[in-house]
């Protein structure tokens, strides 16, 4: 038995200005400037209220499904031979990602701060049907900027927003994919600052979004960690989780930062190979810079120009990454590893045959590295991935990948 | 200590009782030999002063006119150095007329802030203007222009408070900003009786002349500003007329130093026959 859990020592982050060391921050224009501002305050405010709390939680239990389950997938790890592979399950969530807990903390919030209007952006579709769905169960008007790309590789989305009742406005400026969908949804924010909520869907952005958007998402971690101390009667030795802008990762990695002994692993996409110029890899590939109003690893080239990312998940093809991931990987607390489109594609089938849950090809990327972390640790240890999206989503792109048609 | 450049220009517009007229254009849109000649041609058609954008990937706060200008400028090659030699060459021939850059704050993060105020005090850089880099974020950067005698030119907006004023007109010389719609470039348009009172609210909080931006495109609105504030500038109407001039094979020189005089008409004539 491991000694019972540590207070988390990484609770002075971010300071009162957004900083997680060097990253973060507010770098936005003067005109949202004060809506930030406001923002941060709402959010504490309600962070600090009971109520608020409690109105939460009763959505996610009783709306969302939570707790979500941790699953021992027992296959997989016969397969692998080695730590025991735990998947925690937040594709069985409404919606079928993790989306869905960011999504409703935050239109609880914008109903508090009295906000007409929602916008969000979307890159695999996920954020998108989250955003989509809460306005609707609330009866919010939304708009969804999606790349046009992406509109095009994730149709089933588009066409799940559009029934939800939202509007989708495919974004043809740059390469079409997440990070212009997201410029788009700041300028439609500055454009319509009196009513407009701007609901980002991961732990990226001006301060309060990147500590808020955790704080919503560490209900994945807090839950898991409860689960596997019920279940092994100890915490795991490495927690595993995909990174695109690293909200479903810092939501898994949160709760467990003070223990010491649990090492957290985040994984990149690699696209075709992170030394290539086609992949999604932040921190393997990218070094400091400013985009969508904080300071973090950011794809970029030698005059400051940011790189279109290149990944075979929509949902992870960003240059950037959210803030505190920035920290954790420059102050060691967290590793982060890369997976290829191929490698992925590869995890993808090996979940669906082996454990009959066909994952979203965001955590296929993290499972492509479970088996060796499970291999490396040995047997008698314990490895959680966060299973954070369901694959239906993918089956054309994969199809596609496949050679098949379908 | 090129911030004077600024300090003497407005000196001089108060004296002869009018506002000034502030030009915008994306370094490289089309090519930089186009730039350069449409900056050498720009004083004369009646520029007081000149905002120089350097181009930027993911251009926040523009609207589509100058997001297609700064794609354009990107694909002929040009950088933050590319804009720098610009300004070089064009004070080869113009010690007078101040010249702002605009845009946003990676590519200046990625050179470093002291290697880019050295650089641009060399080239003859009167002042900067950073979208993306509010006051509380501006220390360092401020830090490393004020030793270079740049002004860090800030932005205040409709949305800027009262209680947040000060902070905005902190540590900034040269000129206020004033975005006068809340919007990107070149969408919205501005309502002159509503520029009045906020400029008179910023001239009164930071002692500094007050430039009026983000809603002029006609020589109209442009005079309805400049009876009010101490400049006009005009951005996305200039950057139109090189589009198309671009797109029709015509003189892009040509036309957009005939659509700046203009508006240099425009504002110069505002206030004729007032005191």
């Amino acid at each position: 038995m491991n000694a019972p859990a540590k207070p988390n020592d990484y609770s002075a982050y971010p300071d009162a200005e957004g900083r997680f060391g060097g990253f973060g921050g507010r770098y936005v224009a003067e005109t949202l400037m004060p809506l930030v501002l406001d923002l941060g305050k709402a959010y504490a405010d309600a962070k600090a209220d009971p109520e608020f709390q409690a109105q939460l939680k009763s959505y996610n239990t009783h709306y969302a499904g939570r707790p979500s389950p941790l699953y021992f997938a027992e296959r997989l790890t016969e397969h692998f031979g080695g730590a025991k592979i735990y998947f925690k399950r937040d594709e069985l969530n409404h919606t079928g990602s993790h989306k869905i807990n960011n999504a409703l903390g935050q239109i609880l919030l914008a109903m508090r701060m009295g906000k007409t209007r929602i916008i969000a952006e979307t890159g695999a579709g996920q954020h998108g049907v989250a955003t989509a769905t809460v306005c609707a169960r609330f009866g919010l008007p939304c708009v969804v900027y999606m790349g046009a790309t992406d509109v095009e590789r994730q149709k089933p989305n588009v066409f799940r927003m559009n029934l939800l009742g939202a509007e989708v406005r495919p974004v043809s400026s740059g390469t079409g994919t997440l990070k212009d969908a997201m410029n788009e949804a700041m300028r439609d924010w500055v454009t319509n600052v009196h009513d407009t909520y701007y609901l980002i869907g991961t732990a990226a952005g001006p301060h309060p979004y990147p500590v808020m958007v955790r704080d919503f998402q560490s209900v994945i971690g807090a839950e898991a960690r409860e689960q596997i101390l019920e279940m092994e009667g100890r915490l795991p030795d490495a927690v595993v989780a995909c990174i695109g802008g690293g909200s479903n990762a810092i939501g898994l990695f949160h709760p467990f930062l003070g223990d010491e002994g649990v090492r957290l692993i985040g994984v990149e996409a690699a696209g075709h190979g992170v030394s290539t110029d086609k992949h999604a890899a932040s921190l393997t590939g990218g070094r400091p810079g400013v985009l969508h109003g904080n300071r973090t690893y950011l794809l970029q080239d030698d005059d400051g120009q940011i790189i279109d990312a290149h990944s075979i998940s929509a949902g992870l093809d960003y240059p950037g990454i959210g803030p505190e991931h920035s920290f954790l990987h420059d102050i060691g607390r967290a590793e982060y590893v890369s997976t290829t489109d191929t490698e992925a594609l590869e995890a993808f089938k090996l979940c669906s045959t082996l454990e009959g849950i066909i994952p979203a090809l965001e955590p296929a990327h993290a499972l492509a590295r479970v088996g060796e972390i499970a291999q490396e640790l040995g047997k008698g240890k314990i490895v959680v991935m966060n299973l954070c999206g369901r694959g239906d989503k993918d089956i054309f792109t994969v199809a596609e990948a496949l050679g098949r048609k379908i | 200590m090129t911030k004077d450049r600024i300090d003497r220009r407005f000196a001089a517009l108060k004296a002869e009782n009018r506002a000034g007229f502030v030009t915008y254009v994306m370094a490289g849109d089309p090519d930089a030999a186009t730039t350069l000649s449409v900056l050498k041609g720009l004083p004369a058609a009646g520029a007081d002063l000149i905002e120089l954008g350097f181009p930027f990937s993911d251009p926040m706060a523009e609207g589509p006119t100058i997001q297609r200008a700064a794609q354009r400028g990107l694909k002929s090659g040009m950088t933050l150095q590319g804009t720098l030699d610009l300004v070089a060459a064009f004070r080869e021939g113009d010690q007078d007329t101040p010249i702002i850059l605009m845009g946003y704050l990676n590519p200046v993060l990625n050179k470093g802030f002291e290697t880019f105020a050295a650089l641009a005090a060399k080239a003859g850089v009167d002042g900067l203007i950073i979208v993306d880099c509010p006051p509380e974020e501006a220390d360092p950067l401020s830090d490393a222009l004020e030793a270079e005698g740049i002004a860090l030119i800030r932005l205040a907006a409709p949305t800027t408070d009262d209680a947040r004023l000060p902070m905005v007109v902190r540590r900034t010389s040269g000129f206020v900003y004033y975005v006068s719609v809340a919007g990107v470039t070149g969408v919205k348009s501005a309502d002159a009786a509503d520029v009045a009172p906020a400029v008179e609210r910023l001239r009164k909080a930071s002692g500094l002349p007050v430039a009026v931006g983000f809603g002029i495109r006609t020589p109209d609105q442009a005079a309805a500003v400049a009876k009010v504030a101490d400049a006009a500038v005009v951005g996305s109407a200039l950057v139109d007329e090189i589009e198309s001039a671009a797109q029709l094979n015509e003189n892009v020189t040509e036309k957009v130093l005939l659509k700046a005089s203009e508006l240099a008409k425009a504002v110069r004539s505002a206030r004729v026959g007032t005191k």
